[in-house]
C-alpha cells in the first residue's frame, strides 16, 4: 500500500475543518502511515464471515418515555456562547445563505 | 497527629463517620498537601478550594445533627478534567475549551454532590484523553510523584499522580484504551476500567463513545470498590448503561482481602508478556502469581491469539469515532473562536482556524487519521475491518473465560518512561496500551494493581510496576476479589503498602 | 440564462422522472433524543437541553413514542418493518447541527419497501413506490442578519436558535416516480398531500405546511423516452406548500429541457425554490457535501420493533384516508364524480361532520357543493374559512325537514348566520322567519285576500280552480312568504266553499 499524499491530508483536513500550516501537512502525510499499516495488519483476520461488533454489550431498544423534563435556562445555554444576541447564538456568515 | 493525607478513603470515611476528624481538616489538609506539593507534580488543573471547603463544612454540620450520611460523604475527591462539572471548568486538556464552565454535570459528579463528597479539583490529562504520558496536555506536563523527570502515565496522569503524591484520596479516570489502568501502574496506584455500561458516561466528554469508560483511581482495591459502587449503576440517560444492579463490589473486596483465593483459575494471558515488555516487569508478574498461587488460585496459561490484531483495530475504531466526536468543537457555540489571519469571516472559516489554533498535534493527528478512515468509499475496509477484530478479541475473551475466572498480565510493558523521550515517535507511545486495548474492545473490566517496583532500561531509581487483572462483562466483581488478595499478599511481603517508598516531595 | 421551454412542448418531447423526499415532524411532547419540551413559537433556545445543543459530553437517548410514530407511518405505507435497524451518524458542519453531524438512519431504515396510490384530481390513480421511511433529528435555525443592520459591524452574521434542533423527523424517500409523463407536476402534488392526510389521520403530527412540519424536497430528472436511462437529476429544497410543488416540477421541467435543448448537460446539484418569483436558482455547491462519512451511532443501541409490538401498531392504526373515503362513499350513495368533486372542493371534512349533526348526505352535499361553495367563490376563501360550521348546516337543514322552514327561508337563515347572528334556530326566531301555520292567523289573512278580489270568489264557486292561486298569491304575499302554502289553499277551498 502506498503512503497517504499530502494532497490527501489537505483533502481530509479540509472535510475536518482543520486548518493546516504546511509544516503540518508535511509531518502528517508522513505519520499518516499507521492506519495504512493497521488496516493491512486487520485486513489479514478480518474475513467476510466475520460479524462486526459495533457495540461491546448486545443491547437493544433503549427508549426513553415521551415525558419533558426543564430545559436548560436560557443564561446558561448561551453563557460560553463566544457570541451571543438576542437570546440566539452570534455565528460569522454562513456561506450560501441569504 | 496522623497525616490524613495518607490515610485510605475507607479509613477516611470511618474516621468521618467516628467523628475522629471533621471533613473540613480532611478537606483542608489535602488542600494544603495540594498547595505544598502539586506545584512540582503539576496533577491539578483547578483547585476548587472554596466549593470543596464549603461542601465539607455543610456536610459536617449534617454529621453533627446526626443526619444519615452516604458512606464516603466528607471524603474529598478529584475529577479528571474530560469530566463535566457544573460551575468547574472543564478543559478536557484541551485549549480549544480553555475557561468553558459547563451548565450542567456529568451523572458520576451528581453522584458525587449526592453523596457529599467535596470535589478539590480537576486532574489533567492528555488532550482529549489521547495519549499515554499526559504530555499532550495543553497545560503542561504532569510529573510521576516517584520521578519527575518521568511520565505519569496517561491520560489520566494527573489523576494517579494526585493519588501517587497524596494531593487526593480518590479520583475519577477514564478509560478507552488503558488510561485508567496504565497511569496506575506506572504510579504505583489502583485504577480500575469498569465493564463498558457499568458507570455511566453521560458528562464524560467522549473520545471513542464505544470504548470510552469511567472508573475509580486509587492507593487501594477496597477505595476503588467503594467509589465504583458510588459511581456504578444504570442511568436512563446513557442508554449504553448496562440496567442490571452492580455485583457486590466492596463484599468481593473485602473477600479478597482475606487472602484466599481457593478454587480461583487465573489465566496468564500468552500473547500479553514476553518481548516487548521490561525485564522487570517481567519478573515483578512472574513473583505476583506466584503469590497468588500461594494464596490458592490455580494459575494456567490461556491463548489469546487475535490481540495481536487489537492494537491495529484500536488505531482504526478510536480516531473514526473520535472524528465525529470532537466536530462539535467549532467555535460556534462554546469554547474558543479564532478568525482566520486573512481572507473573508465565514462559519466554515471560522471553524478551521479554530480547530487549527484549538487543537494540539496528536488531536490533530487522530481527527485526520479518523476522517481518513471514515471518508467515502474507505468505511468498510476501514472501521468496518476493525469491528470485526473486535468480534474476534471478544470470542478469544469467551473462550478464555471458559477455562479461567480471571486473566492476567502486566498491565504496562515498561515502567514510566521519561518526559520527551516517546512524544515524537507516536507509534511507541501507543505500544504503551498494547495490553491494556483489548479489554476496552471487548467492554471488559480490568483493574491495574501496583506489584512491585523494577529498574528502568535507562537507570535511575526503580519505579513502579502494574499487575492487571480481566474479567468477564459484568463480573467486576472478579476483580476486586483477585486484586484484594493480591494487594494482601504484596503488602505483606513489603511490611507496607508501595507508596510509602515513594521519595519525599516538596 | 436560458429560455424556459414551454411545458407542454417539454413534456411532449421529454419523460420527466421524479423522485420526492419529504421530511415530517413528528408531533412527540418531547425531542427525539432528550426530553426537551418541543412547544411551537417559544422564545429562542429555551427548548434545549445539553443534548439537543450537543454540549461536550451530553448523550442521546431514543424517544420510544418516535419510535413508535415511525412504525406507524411506515405501515400506513405498505412498508416492511425492518426487525433491527440501528441509528448512524451523518457528519457535516455546519453552524445550525449542533454536534456536526446528524443523527439519522443510513443503510438500516426502520421501514422500507412500501407504497402509496396517489389519487389525483380526475380520479387517476397513480402508485408510488416507497423506497424507505427513515428516523432522524431536525437542525437549529439560522437567521441572517445584514452587515448594515446588525451590531457586529460591516459584517453579515447569522443568529441561531436550537430550539428546533433534535425534533424527531421521519424522511420518507419514493424511488424514481416514472410513467407520469406530463402529470408529473400533479402526481408530485397529490403525493404530498396525501402523506399530509395521512400524518393527520395517523395523528402523528399536526403536519402544517406553513410552520414547516412538512417538508419536501423534489428531484427531478429528464429523458429522451421512457427506455433510456434516468438522466441527471435536481434537488429542489424545502418546497413548502402543495401548490409550490407542483410548480417547482413544471418549473425544473421546463429548466431543465432548455438546457438539454440547448444541447448542455444538467448540473447535479441541489436548488432553492423562490415561493415569490416561482423559480429555482442553484444552491451551494460544496466539494465535501457528499461524503458524510456515516458509520453506526456509537452512542446509541439498535433498534428492534418485536413483531408483536409491530402488529399491536398496525391493529391500533385508524381508518386511513384513502379507506375512509371509500367507506363514506359507499355509505352516502355518491356517484363516483360526485365524491371527486367533494374531495377536490375540500368538503369531505364538511360534509362528514354536517351528516354527523344530522343532516342527510345528499342535503349536506347540496348545501356545500351548492350554495355555500357559491358564496365561498364569491368572497375568495376556503369552504372551510366561511363563517358557518357542519353542526349549523346540520341544524338548518333540520329546520327544513321539519317543515319548520322552507328551502327559500333557509338561505334567508343562512345570510343570518354568515353575517353572525347566532344559530340557524336563533336566526329563524330574531327574524321571525318561522312558517306560518296558525289556522287563525292565516284565515284573517285569506278572509281579507278573498274580500278584495269578489270575482276571484265567484269564478271558483262556479267550479274554475284556476284562479285560487291568485289568492294563494295575496296570501303569501302578506305572510311575507312564511305561510304553509299547502294548507293556505286548503282553507281556501273550505272558506269559498261554505
Amino acid at each position: 500500500m502506498s503512503t497517504i499524499s499530502r494532497d490527501e491530508v489537505a483533502r481530509v483536513a479540509a472535510l475536518a475543518r482543520i486548518e493546516l500550516r504546511p509544516d503540518e501537512l508535511d509531518r502528517l502525510a508522513g505519520e499518516l502511515d499507521v492506519i495504512v499499516e493497521s488496516i493491512a495488519k486487520v485486513s489479514q483476520v478480518a474475513t467476510p464471515e466475520v460479524p462486526a461488533t459495533s457495540h461491546p454489550l448486545p443491547m437493544s431498544n433503549v427508549f426513553r418515555p415521551d415525558v419533558p423534563e426543564p430545559a436548560l435556562p436560557v443564561d446558561d445555554v448561551l453563557a460560553g456562547a463566544p457570541e451571543a444576541e438576542d437570546g440566539r447564538f452570534a455565528v460569522p456568515q454562513i456561506l450560501g445563505e441569504e | 497527629m496522623t497525616d490524613l493525607t495518607r490515610l485510605s478513603a475507607a479509613d477516611l470515611a470511618q474516621k468521618l463517620r467516628r467523628r475522629e476528624v471533621t471533613s473540613v481538616e480532611v478537606t483542608q489538609a489535602f488542600l494544603d498537601r495540594i498547595a505544598a506539593v502539586d506545584g512540582a507534580v503539576h496533577a491539578y488543573l483547578h483547585v476548587n478550594a472554596e466549593e470543596a471547603l464549603a461542601t465539607a463544612r455543610d456536610v459536617d454540620a449534617r454529621r453533627e445533627v446526626g443526619e444519615e450520611l452516604h458512606p464516603l460523604a466528607g471524603v474529598p475527591i478529584a475529577v479528571k478534567d474530560v469530566v463535566v462539572t457544573r460551575g468547574m471548568p472543564s478543559t478536557a486538556g484541551s485549549k480549544i475549551l480553555e475557561g468553558w464552565v459547563p451548565p450542567y454535570d456529568a451523572t458520576l459528579v451528581e453522584k458525587i454532590r449526592d453523596a457529599r463528597m467535596p470535589i478539590l479539583g480537576k486532574t489533567n490529562m492528555d488532550e482529549f484523553a489521547m495519549g499515554s504520558s499526559t504530555e499532550h496536555s495543553a497545560y503542561g506536563n504532569t510529573h510521576n510523584p516517584w520521578d519527575l523527570e518521568r511520565i505519569p502515565g496517561g491520560s489520566g496522569g494527573g489523576s494517579a499522580a494526585a493519588l501517587a503524591s497524596f494531593t487526593a484520596p480518590l479520583a475519577i479516570g477514564t478509560d478507552t484504551g488503558g488510561s485508567i489502568r496504565q497511569p496506575g501502574a506506572v504510579t504505583g496506584t489502583v485504577g480500575v476500567k469498569p465493564t463498558y455500561g457499568s458507570v455511566s458516561r453521560y458528562g464524560l466528554i467522549a473520545l471513542a463513545s464505544s470504548l470510552d469508560q469511567a472508573g475509580p483511581v486509587t492507593r487501594t482495591v477496597m477505595d476503588s470498590a467503594l467509589l465504583h459502587e458510588l459511581i456504578g449503576g444504570h442511568d436512563p440517560r446513557d442508554s449504553t448503561s448496562i440496567p442490571e444492579p452492580l455485583p457486590a463490589l466492596v463484599e468481593a473486596a473485602a473477600q479478597g482481602a482475606g487472602g484466599d483465593l481457593s478454587g480461583v483459575r487465573v489465566g496468564v494471558v500468552s500473547q500479553l508478556q514476553g518481548e516487548g515488555y521490561q525485564e522487570g516487569v517481567q519478573a515483578r508478574f512472574t513473583e505476583s502469581l506466584e503469590l497468588l498461587r500461594r494464596a490458592g488460585a490455580e494459575v494456567v496459561q490461556v491463548s489469546c491469539p487475535h490481540f495481536e490484531y487489537a492494537l491495529a483495530a484500536y488505531y482504526l475504531i478510536l480516531p473514526a469515532e473520535a472524528s465525529s466526536n470532537l466536530a462539535k468543537f467549532d467555535g460556534m457555540r462554546f469554547g474558543l473562536r479564532v478568525e482566520p489571519e486573512d481572507g473573508p469571516v465565514t462559519a466554515e472559516r471560522v471553524m478551521a482556524a479554530t480547530r487549527g489554533a484549538g487543537f494540539g498535534d496528536e488531536v490533530k493527528r487522530r481527527i485526520i487519521l479518523g476522517t481518513y478512515a471514515l471518508s467515502a468509499g474507505y468505511y468498510d475496509a476501514y472501521y468496518g475491518s476493525a469491528q470485526k477484530v473486535r468480534t474476534l478479541i471478544q470470542q478469544d475473551f469467551d473462550a478464555a473465560f471458559e477455562q479461567v475466572d480471571v486473566l492476567v498480565s502486566p498491565t504496562a510493558p515498561t515502567t514510566a518512561f521519561k518526559l520527551g523521550e516517546k512524544l515524537d515517535d507516536p507509534l511507541a507511545m501507543y505500544l504503551n496500551d498494547v495490553a491494556t486495548i483489548p479489554a476496552n474492545l471487548a467492554g471488559i473490566p480490568g483493574i491495574s494493581v501496583p506489584n512491585g517496583l523494577a529498574e528502568p532500561t535507562d537507570g535511575g531509581a526503580a519505579m513502579p510496576t502494574g499487575f492487571q487483572v480481566l474479567a468477564p462483562a459484568k463480573a467486576d466483581d472478579r476483580l476486586y476479589r483477585v486484586g484484594a488478595a493480591l494487594e494482601a499478599a504484596l503488602e505483606k511481603s513489603w511490611g507496607g503498602p508501595l507508596l510509602d517508598r515513594a521519595p519525599e516531595l516538596g | 440564462m436560458t429560455q424556459l421551454v414551454d411545458y407542454a412542448d417539454a413534456v411532449r418531447r421529454f419523460d420527466p422522472v421524479l423522485g420526492i423526499e419529504v421530511h415530517v415532524e413528528l408531533g412527540t411532547r418531547t425531542k427525539m433524543f432528550c426530553p426537551a419540551e418541543v412547544e411551537f413559537g417559544g422564545d429562542p433556545n429555551t427548548q434545549t437541553t445539553p443534548v439537543s445543543l450537543g454540549l461536550p459530553g451530553a448523550l442521546p437517548v431514543v424517544n420510544g413514542t418516535a419510535v413508535e410514530y415511525a412504525i406507524r407511518i411506515g405501515l400506513a405505507l405498505n412498508c416492511q418493518i425492518a426487525e433491527s435497524c440501528r441509528f448512524a451518524r451523518k457528519n457535516y458542519f455546519y453552524p445550525d447541527v449542533p454536534k456536526n453531524f446528524q443523527t439519522s438512519q443510513y443503510d438500516e431504515p426502520i421501514a422500507f419497501d412500501g407504497w402509496l396510490d396517489v389519487e389525483l384530481e380526475d380520479g387517476t390513480v397513480h402508485r408510488v413506490e416507497i423506497e424507505r421511511a427513515h428516523m432522524e433529528e431536525d437542525a437549529g435555525k439560522n437567521t441572517h442578519v445584514g452587515g448594515a443592520a446588525g451590531r457586529i459591524h460591516g459584517a453579515d452574521y447569522s443568529l441561531v436558535d436550537y430550539n428546533r434542533a433534535g425534533i424527531p423527523l421521519v424522511e420518507i424517500v419514493t424511488k424514481p416516480i416514472t410513467g407520469v409523463g406530463d402529470r408529473a407536476p400533479e402526481v408530485a402534488r397529490a403525493y404530498v398531500q396525501a402523506l399530509r392526510d395521512i400524518f393527520r389521520a395517523l395523528d402523528v403530527s399536526e403536519a402544517r405546511m406553513e410552520r414547516g412540519n412538512v417538508r419536501a424536497d423534489v428531484n427531478l430528472s429528464l429523458r429522451a423516452t421512457p427506455d433510456a436511462p434516468l438522466g441527471t437529476r435536481t434537488e429542489t429544497k424545502n418546497v413548502n406548500s402543495f401548490r409550490s410543488v407542483e410548480r417547482a416540477v413544471r418549473y425544473e421541467v421546463s429548466r431543465q429541457a432548455a438546457i438539454l435543448d440547448a444541447g448542455d448537460t444538467v448540473v447535479q446539484e441541489t436548488r432553492h425554490w423562490h415561493e415569490d418569483t416561482g423559480i429555482t436558482t442553484s444552491g451551494r455547491v460544496k466539494s465535501d457535501a457528499e461524503d458524510y462519512r456515516y458509520f453506526p451511532e456509537p452512542d446509541l443501541v439498535p433498534v428492534e420493533p418485536s413483531r408483536e409490538w409491530v402488529e399491536e401498531i398496525r391493529a391500533g392504526l385508524p381508518e386511513l384516508p384513502q379507506a375512509h373515503r371509500r367507506r363514506l362513499q359507499d355509505e352516502w350513495g355518491y356517484a363516483d364524480a360526485e365524491m371527486r368533486d367533494v374531495v377536490n372542493a375540500g368538503a369531505l371534512d364538511l360534509i362528514e361532520a354536517t351528516v354527523a349533526a344530522g343532516s342527510s348526505p345528499a342535503a349536506a352535499r347540496k348545501w356545500w357543493m351548492g350554495e355555500l361553495a357559491r358564496r365561498a367563490k364569491q368572497d375568495e376563501v376556503e369552504l372551510a374559512d366561511l363563517a358557518i360550521t357542519p353542526a349549523q348546516i346540520g341544524e338548518l337543514q333540520g329546520l327544513v325537514d321539519s317543515g319548520r322552514i322552507n328551502d327559500k327561508i333557509a338561505r334567508q337563515v343562512l345570510d343570518g348566520v354568515l353575517a353572525g347572528e347566532g344559530d340557524p334556530e336563533q336566526v329563524v326566531v330574531d327574524r321571525g322567519l318561522e312558517i306560518v301555520s296558525d289556522d287563525g292567523a292565516l284565515l284573517s289573512a285569506i278572509d281579507e285576500a278573498l274580500a278584495a278580489q269578489p270575482d276571484v270568489v265567484e269564478k271558483v264557486r262556479g267550479g274554475n280552480q284556476g284562479p285560487v292561486g291568485a289568492i294563494i298569491g295575496a296570501v303569501m304575499k302578506t305572510t311575507k312568504g312564511q305561510a304553509d302554502a299547502k294548507r293556505v289553499r286548503e282553507l281556501i277551498l273550505e272558506r269559498i266553499g261554505s
